[in-house]
């Protein structure tokens, strides 16, 4: 007997009765469906924080304090920010950026918002962080060392202070003080759902600590290498120069991996680059797609048990059946494949659609994360749900073939 | 294996003489220690080509255990069988499969059509087990069908058939491989007394045509219709006698 026709039969088994195969199917459908499509979430994110991580700039280190104190030694300054930038002890620093960031409520025509970073720092923050201005001019040196009031917004605080005018040349009050807006950053794309990276200010350095936090240590630094490749020894460079600027033990180690660094008795400042945030971020990207996957996978062996009961209620219920086939002289291995292939077809039936099902679910953007399907992922969950097919189909397929042909007969 | 592809046509022209069936002190007994059941003490029963037998026995005379045995659902504890010139009591599975599809149609009391499957394909099934090809299975199974004259219920499925309808379905499954025996297992213990002589006058038909069938049934007015009465009783046939099969 050719296995076409064997097929045929076990086709006719699954179409007996519709609504139940139906349903197995859909147990299966919902963990292939489950599986490509958490895999493609977590990979989607994935790449979203990637991307937005590299529109930050890899090639920027930031220092940030870690001391609690307001003037002690090992305080981070705007001196020591100017040492970073030592063309001899220092070769691979682009530029330097001393960064002093407050979170005051901004007020213009009495709206008020209150912005999340405002940051005072020097103009060449803007091309370190790689952010473009959409309109307006940033500010200038001459505004820093000037104490200029003057800003640069948001693209978040923008639409919150001045819904539909034009904010640059108008003013807003931030901290009983008057700045003139110059500009308007470009719309920056969001890192996760954390926080908003729109939601900033960006004034001079000296404005913001003339009218605000006060001439105190800056609280970060930002640097900017010459290079992408360089950012290692750039780091290596600032290490040294913040050592002996501090004081501290030539051999002291500042570099923390991710929010690492700065044990007891270690230095005061904590450094950051990039490349690590990258690395930290994308590890807990991956954890994040293990676990939805891990998730997902349990959904689809849950459907492969659904399978194994429903194909046992099926050999229970046509034991008779399968008593007749014997009778006529159907052979143990055409009934075992009849089984296994009704099994089978379920699980790849169920399969398909759930791929189809997952390929049109990814169309769409789910919790603010678009999804990218993992191609491996497709392979991985047909083929396990075929295997599923095989696997738990054999138990109900070999006891069906193992029955004797009078047990089946007299069977009610 | 070649040896039971021999066609069936075939053997009829060997003549009336060449036993079929030859069961040789046949017992089968079930379980052990004090719950043992001696079903068959000892059966001994030739048919030749061509006959019609009849078994009759109260129930538990063991009737439904040789007719297991003779049908190749069941293997015997001891003695022999040659079906057809075949030695088949010790076959292992797979081989009584094979003797069972290609040697013995089986007509049941409950009919044992596959539901949701039309006459047609019913009448097939032994066929499509046997490899034929799908043309000429259906041709088969058609004349078949024609010969216990359904052919024009051919697409009906058993549910909508009546219960002789059924039973006619079943018999044109048991000669469609053409085998060398029919067995009919209380073929019309579920039907009324007009269904009863539609099946029994094909049954007629296929003797007359000179198909050999061992029928089991405990109604006397069945058994009156074979040529050859044979009677069981606590697993020992205590009557075999001739009888002219009138109506």
């Amino acid at each position: 007997m050719s296995l076409l026709e064997i097929l045929r039969f076990a086709g006719r088994g699954v179409a007996a009765n519709k609504l139940r195969s139906a349903l197995t199917m859909l147990g299966i459908l919902i963990g292939v469906a489950a599986v490509i499509l958490l895999v493609a979430v977590g990979n989607g994110s994935a790449q979203a924080v990637n991307r937005s991580i590299e529109a930050l700039g890899t090639n920027t280190i930031t220092v940030s304090s870690t001391a609690r104190g307001g003037t002690t030694p090992s305080a981070l300054t705007v001196d020591i920010a100017r040492s970073l930038h030592d063309p001899a002890l220092a070769p691979d620093v682009r530029a330097v950026s001393p960064v002093v960031s407050t979170t005051p409520t901004m007020t213009h025509a009495g709206t008020e918002h209150p912005v999340a970073q405002f940051l005072g720092t020097h103009p060449s923050y803007f091309g370190s962080s790689n952010s473009p201005l959409a309109a307006g001019a940033a500010f200038t040196d001459q505004d820093v060392a000037q104490g200029r009031r003057v800003v640069v917004l948001g693209r978040t605080v923008a639409t919150e202070l001045f819904a539909d005018t034009d904010p640059v040349g108008q003013q807003v009050t931030v901290g009983g003080a008057l700045f003139t807006v110059v500009g308007v950053l470009a719309e920056k794309s969001s890192a996760s759902g954390f926080s908003d990276p729109n939601d900033l200010a960006v004034a001079p350095l000296t404005a913001v600590q003339q009218t605000i936090t006060g001439y105190g240590p800056v609280n970060s630094i930002l640097v900017e290498a010459t290079g992408p490749d360089r950012v290692n020894a750039a780091q290596q460079q600032v290490t040294q120069i913040l050592n002996q600027r501090l004081k501290l033990p030539a051999g002291t180690a500042a570099t923390g991996r991710g929010g690492g660094g700065g044990g007891a008795g270690a230095a005061p400042y904590r450094i950051q680059n990039a490349a690590q945030l990258l690395a930290t971020r994308t590890e807990t990207a991956q954890t994040f797609t293990v676990l939805l996957g891990t998730v997902a996978g349990i959904s689809l062996l849950v459907g492969g048990i659904g399978i194994t009961n429903i194909m046992l209620v099926t050999v229970t219920e046509r034991t008779r059946e399968i008593g007749i086939r014997k009778a006529l002289g159907a052979p143990r291995r055409t009934i075992l494949t009849q089984f296994l292939a009704e099994a089978t077809m379920l699980s790849v039936l169920g399969g398909g659609l759930g791929v189809a099902a997952a390929l049109i679910g990814s169309r769409f953007t789910i919790v603010g994360v678009q999804p990218v399907i993992v191609p491996s992922s497709v392979a991985l969950a047909l083929g396990v749900s075929v295997a599923i097919g095989l696997f738990f189909g054999s138990v109900p397929a070999s006891r069906a073939a193992g029955l004797r042909p009078i047990d089946a007969l007299r069977y009610e | 294996m070649t040896l039971y592809l021999v066609d069936g046509a075939h053997r009829t022209t060997e003549g009336p003489n060449r036993p079929v069936l030859d069961v040789r002190d046949l017992t089968k007994v079930y379980g052990q220690g004090e719950a043992t059941v001696h079903a068959l003490r000892g059966v001994s029963l030739t048919v030749a080509a061509g006959d019609y037998v009849a078994i009759m026995g109260s129930s538990g005379s063991g009737k439904s255990t040789l007719m297991n045995i003779l049908g190749c659902l069941d293997v015997p504890s001891a003695g022999t069988y040659r079906l057809d010139g075949v030695d088949v009591s010790r076959l292992d599975d797979a081989r009584l499969a094979l003797v069972r599809n290609r040697r013995i149609g089986f007509v049941f009391q409950s009919f044992n059509l596959i539901p949701r499957t039309s006459a047609v394909a019913n009448v097939e099934l032994p066929l499509a087990y046997a490899g034929v090809k799908p043309a000429e299975r259906r041709r088969r199974a058609l004349a078949a069908l024609d010969m216990v004259g359904l052919a024009g219920r051919a697409d009906h499925e058993p549910n909508q058939l009546s219960g002789g309808q059924q039973q006619r379905v079943a018999v044109a499954r048991a000669l469609v491989t053409e085998p060398a025996l029919i067995l009919a297992d209380e073929p019309t213990g579920n039907l009324d007394s007009r269904s009863t002589e539609e099946v029994l006058a094909i049954l007629d038909q296929l003797h007359t045509a000179g198909r050999t069938i061992v029928m089991i049934t405990h109604e006397t007015e069945v058994a009156a219709r074979a040529r050859r009465l044979v009677t069981l009783f606590d697993g020992r046939i205590t009557t075999d006698v001739r009888q002219d099969g009138a109506r």
